[in-house]
């Protein structure tokens, strides 16, 4: 299958385009703003719907209205963007509405600035907005794994009738590689939910509104049994040099490739290193990395952001082995040079001290 | 026997949860009787918003959104993308469509959304316990303007209808009340041009619809229908504002 080169950005659109997706509501902020711009053009090609929301309030609410009409939708933004989504996601997540919403996530807090980051992944995993709820949340690492992932994203949200999010970051959404295109078999699921008009049936309502106490626990009680089965579904992660490691690093997206090249260095020194790169970051990879870990003398976790995965690590090894961190803040990457230093601390037997 | 008044088939048996005198059950009585007339139930889709009215999905035989707080003009807008020939109509208060969903109204407006609103204006914040609204009256007494909404302070109320006739995207917009039998035919009536507009592809239409709120004003119904007639039509004068073909008329009433 011929290969063209992509920007992150209009991958994602595309591969939503080959995913069936024909709706787009968005707002333009940096550094996601490539994917509107490719979605205006190629849905225009397809007989989809671009609309440029009056805000990111707005474009999460059509997302909202388009997704209970039956229709496979995408909406995006960048981290100050996705903040402002939190409101409507939440009741994307108690009315079960299968929308994909894109992250490309630059500095904090506040306005930050443009550069890529990973400070969002509380907010993505953790909940983000009110309610007890999660999201599916993807982290590719490449151009072509954003294409893959987002194609599994629809078919995940209509499986689940659920909100799925793709964690990328500035450095994704704005570098090209070659991907794959290719055809796509959609198979969207009959909704026999979505409002499309009352004829012949009874009406259907989209709603996260449950005023009795005892209904809105059933509620969420079954909602809680449907989060623990898309958990148990849906954990995916990489594994690079791993089986023989005796230092562990975790990181994902753009921190995993920049983690992968210092790797390829320690073990050029004989330093015996490796690392677990999460995908899903909800559901994390909680027991494949325990089981990993338990061969290592130490782990080390690097992020762009203060440390926020750095928690679910912890909590997947509890306590059986050091874990340490390195991260870089407000837009600055860490170098291969950087984590190569920290795993050699570590190899001495120190502690890295990020 | 010839039945001459009946229950509309878009209402459901379920009675209104209304405070007495509150005149929601009115008007959702118009735009169920509007529905009926057009025939429109099975190919109608409403929008719900936040506040007294929260419930009308249990009011309404038809499919229906919850949508959040001041967000609905912007979930019609996708309902209706997804379902260009269904008639889509979004239903809301004035805390929520002139407060906290100011934004969302004014573009789904500019955007010219072939959308059906209406906007039930009783001048307060009912369902949270009587504070004031952007459309509450200088002087009037709420439970966050206690001593009278103080101009200087809090401002003017918002006049919805003039403010939205001025975009070109907005096809049709009137401002009518419920408050007596004559007014709640006016009221029908525009009800009525509001669902036609969008049936006919024609664009957004609004109708704006003054209504008591016997409970958060402390007035006994009767008296509260009087209040709205004597305070809010002065401030707020009935007309249509806007309409598809002929320029603005900004006096007078509905036909």
């Amino acid at each position: 299958m011929a290969k063209i080169l992509m920007k992150g950005n209009e991958a994602v659109g595309e591969a939503a385009v080959m995913a069936g997706c024909r709706y787009f509501f968005g707002y333009p902020i940096t550094p996601q703003s490539e994917l509107p711009h490719y979605m205006v053009k190629r849905l225009a090609e397809v007989g989809g719907v671009f609309l440029q929301a009056e805000s990111e309030i707005g474009a999460v609410n059509m997302s909202f209205g388009a997704a209970g009409s039956g229709a496979r939708v995408m909406t995006s933004s960048s981290s100050p963007g996705i903040s402002l989504k939190q409101e409507g996601i939440s009741y994307l997540a108690g009315a079960e509405l299968p929308v994909v919403i894109v992250n490309i996530m630059r500095g904090g807090p506040g306005l930050g600035n443009i550069q890529p980051t990973q400070s969002d992944y509380f907010q993505a995993t953790k909940g983000g907005g009110h309610g007890d709820y999660n999201l599916i949340v993807l982290a590719p690492a490449s151009v072509q794994e954003i294409v893959d992932l987002t194609i599994d994203a629809f078919d995940l949200a209509d499986k689940y009738r659920n909100p799925v999010m793709i964690l990328g970051d500035g450095v994704l959404g704005q570098m090209m590689e070659p991907v794959e295109i290719r055809e796509v078999q959609v198979n969207v699921p009959e909704k026999t939910w979505a409002t499309t008009g009352a004829k012949g049936r009874k009406p259907n309502l989209i709603n996260s509104l449950y005023i009795v106490a005892e209904r809105c626990e059933e509620h969420n009680l079954r909602l809680q049994a449907k989060f623990k089965q898309m958990a148990k579904d849906n954990i995916r992660y990489e594994d690079y040099l791993a089986d023989d490691a005796e230092i562990l690093l975790v990181a994902y997206g753009t921190s995993a490739r920049i983690a992968k090249g210092a790797i390829d260095r320690a073990r050029e020194q004989g330093i015996k290193v490796g690392l677990v790169r999460p995908i899903s970051l909800w559901p994390f990879p909680y027991e494949h990395l325990a089981e990993v870990a338990q061969k290592v003398k130490s782990v080390l976790v690097v992020e762009m952001s203060a440390g926020q995965m750095i928690e679910d690590v912890r909590l997947a090894l509890n306590g059986s082995k050091p874990v340490d961190f390195y991260g870089r803040l407000g837009g600055m990457l860490p170098v291969t040079s950087e984590i190569l230093r920290e795993i050699e601390k570590l190899a001495k037997g120190g502690r890295s001290n990020g | 026997m010839v039945k001459v008044f009946e229950r509309p088939k878009s209402l459901t048996e379920k009675p209104f949860h209304y405070c007495p005198g509150c005149t929601h059950g009115i008007i959702h009585r118009l735009v169920a009787e509007t529905i009926d007339e057009l025939g429109i139930r099975e190919t109608t889709i409403g929008v719900g918003p936040v506040g007294c009215s929260v419930f009308i999905y249990e009011y309404m035989d038809l499919d229906f959104h919850q949508a959040s707080h001041g967000r609905a003009p912007a979930v019609a807008t996708g309902v209706k993308r997804v379902h260009p020939d269904k008639t889509v109509f979004v239903y809301q208060g004035d805390g929520d469509l002139a407060a906290i969903g100011t934004a969302e109204i004014v573009h789904a407006a500019a955007r010219g959304e072939r959308i059906t609103v209406i906007f039930v204006n009783n001048a307060i914040y009912g369902m949270t316990g009587g504070q004031m609204a952007p459309t509450t009256l200088v002087g009037m007494e709420t439970t966050t303007s206690p001593f009278g909404r103080n101009k200087e302070t809090q401002g003017s109320p918002v006049r919805v209808s003039e403010m939205l006739s001025t975009l070109d995207g907005a096809a049709y917009v009137a401002r009518v009340s419920v408050h007596d039998p004559k007014h709640v035919i006016q009221a029908k009536k525009a009800i009525r041009k509001a669902f036609d507009n969008q049936m006919n592809g024609v664009g957004f239409s609004l109708v704006e619809v003054l209504s008591t709120c016997p409970t958060n004003w402390g007035l006994h119904p009767i008296e509260a229908t009087k209040w709205l007639a004597d305070n809010m039509i002065p401030y707020y004068p009935l007309g249509e504002f806007k309409v598809p073909t002929a320029p603005a008329k900004v006096e007078g009433e509905v036909e």
